[in-house]
């Protein structure tokens, strides 16, 4: 009956903004960022751990609907153990996943799961919100890193 | 509300039928507009006034002496007197015609606060203000080095903690701009008593009546503010026109607004002299349909009766206000009892966000988000709500339609095992 809305929201997200994975503040991270919708009031942020250019853990916490908790959830557990061109690259992929009813043919594993939203263009930000603060957190932008807590400041 | 004494003499199914756009439908099911304090609906009675005038009239204002110039000059100058008469001011030169509140509240706070105020000087806002009642004064006051003070708002219930009211008044307070009714609580403030405090002790005061000024009787002389916003869209009038309602000696004593044509009487390359009020704010050419299509709506309106649209919004509100809290798991904002035509709620276990586009899918155009009340949503705790807003072509079948819609976002969302 609900066509668009099941594949919008599949077992697969819905099961993962109910337990969200890696929903924590990651001690010893070394890289942090914050993602915020004004639009809907969703923020998120992005603790990881870089080792050299290899995400050696990552994990997250926040507030947001169940289209960006899903995605920064599935994100984390997609990304650890990937390199920062990796994680890039899957960034991109994403993208065009979530705004496009045409990905780029490339298996993109989990993340699949993300391609109803195109149809919902209302929910893209929804989607993206967890890669835009994970992409700050990698590029070690220092404007979007929080300050208050005890990560080290970005080495950039 | 108390009786339904107005019901028994109009045809409510009659006046839907007036706007085309609800007959019709989304994602394959029935349209139930909710999203009347975004912006209403407009009637044919408004379309046709706008036809009317680009077939027949079109042509600048108070520049030409031809017959066209003339005509819409005649339905510019006509709105301006209907909306005197619809806010029951005393004179049609009291009327500014703007781009809507947002402008009209910027128009005040630059041409009057701007100088007016110096610095130390004080603008009391509430907590539960629309953000373009608060970026204004906060630009403003940046500008002359003015502080910003706010009412308190008491909590979910949402309203006006009014105990220091009369303390906060005192403190070097030069302006008070305060909400007829709140778009995201739906409260419904004493304006009436704020501003005869205020004016009391002589600070000039503004009323934001976006979300009044077409849903109730609206009258700036019972009132008593110097300074009354509203949008012409909110109203079923078009975008695009907004009203500025400023007691005629204030208005005397502000700077102009923008500069250009209309607004000048003389022009010299080094020396201009201001065109009268209220020309005087109105610099190039204004929104002429807009103006015309807003008379339209304001006629609309009245013939059904403010008053009998206030009772029937607010038997709907809180309609939907009881069958919600009757569903449990749910918080609702705004206060229990009075509270104008809109419900603002979360589901404790569905997402805001989630909610609105599941019922989008199911017909049901809600509004999810801060409700441009960042500070207010801060203040409650919580990132956004989902709102369900009314108006007089809203029934109560589709508050049923709303009840069910929630029911199925619940099973939907709801863990299966
Ligand atoms: C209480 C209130 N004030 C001001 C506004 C701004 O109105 P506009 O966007 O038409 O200028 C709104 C509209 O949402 C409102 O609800």
């Amino acid at each position: 009956m609900f066509e668009d809305l099941n594949d919008l929201y599949q077992q697969v997200i819905l099961d993962h903004s109910r337990s969200p994975r890696n929903f924590k503040k990651l001690d010893g991270a070394n890289r942090v960022a914050h993602g915020h919708n004004p639009l809907c009031g969703d923020r998120i942020t992005v603790y990881l751990h870089l080792d050299g250019d290899v995400i050696s853990d990552i994990s997250f916490e926040g507030s947001g609907c169940a289209i960006s908790k899903a995605s920064a959830s599935v994100m984390t557990t997609t990304l650890k153990g990937k390199t920062i061109a990796e994680a890039q690259k899957m960034f991109a992929q994403f993208r065009q996943l979530v705004t496009t009813d045409k990905p780029d043919g490339e298996d993109i594993g989990k993340l699949a799961v993300f391609a109803g939203v195109h149809k919902f263009p209302a929910r893209v930000k929804c989607a993206i919100l967890a890669w835009h603060a994970l992409v700050s957190a990698l590029e070690g932008r220092p404007c979007m890193v929080t300050t208050e807590e005890n990560p080290t400041a970005p080495k950039s | 509300m108390s009786t339904a004494k107005h019901h028994h003499t109009l045809d409510w199914a009659a006046i839907r039928a007036d706007f085309p756009i609800l007959n019709q439908k989304v994602h394959g099911k029935p349209l139930v507009y909710l999203d009347n304090a975004a912006t209403s609906q407009k009637p044919l009675a408004v379309m046709d006034a706008l036809r009317h005038y680009y077939e027949r009239d079109n042509s600048n204002v108070h520049r030409g002496i031809h017959e066209l110039s003339n005509r819409a000059t005649a339905g510019f100058e006509a709105a301006r007197e209907r909306t005197a008469r619809f806010l029951n001011a005393r004179a049609a030169e009291e009327i500014v015609f703007t781009r809507g509140t947002t402008e009209s509240i910027n128009l005040v706070a630059h041409s009057w606060a701007g100088t007016h105020l110096k610095a130390g000087d004080k603008i009391l806002l509430t907590e539960m203000e629309h953000h373009s009642n608060i970026v204004p004064w906060q630009l403003i006051a940046e500008r002359v080095g003015a502080k910003l003070l706010y009412v308190p708002v008491t909590g979910d219930e949402g309203l006006l903690d009014l105990s220091r009211f009369d303390k906060l008044l005192k403190d070097g307070v030069k302006l008070f701009a305060v909400t007829h009714i709140s778009n995201t609580l739906g409260t419904v403030n004493p304006v009436a008593d704020l501003c005869r405090r205020a004016r009391e002790r002589g600070i000039v005061t503004l009323v934001d009546a976006a979300q009044s000024a077409g849903h109730c009787p609206v009258d700036v002389q019972t009132i008593g503010c110097d300074f009354l916003a509203m949008s012409g869209h909110k109203i079923c009038g078009p975008t695009g026109i907004g009203v500025l309602y400023g007691r005629r000696d204030r208005l005397e004593e502000m700077a102009p607004y923008q500069g250009g044509g209309e607004m000048i009487s003389h022009v010299g390359f080094f020396k201009t002299e201001w065109n009268v009020i209220p020309h005087k704010f109105e610099a190039g050419t204004p929104d002429i349909s807009g103006a015309i299509g807003l008379h339209a709506a304001m006629d609309y309106l009245d013939k059904i009766g403010r008053a009998a649209i206030f009772e029937h919004d607010c038997e709907l509100a809180a309609y939907a206000y009881e069958r919600l809290a009757s569903l449990g798991g749910i918080r609702l904002f705004g206060p229990k009892t009075n509270h104008a035509g809109l419900v603002s709620f979360l589901l404790d276990d569905v997402h805001a966000h989630d909610v609105v586009t599941f019922a989008d899918r199911l017909g049901v155009a809600l509004r999810g988000g801060h409700h441009c009340n960042q500070p207010l949503m801060h203040k409650l705790g919580v990132e956004s709500t989902a709102r369900a807003s009314f108006y007089f072509y809203n029934t109560r079948a589709e508050v049923d339609r709303l009840i069910e819609v929630i029911g199925e976002i619940r099973k939907f969302f709801s863990p299966k095992t």
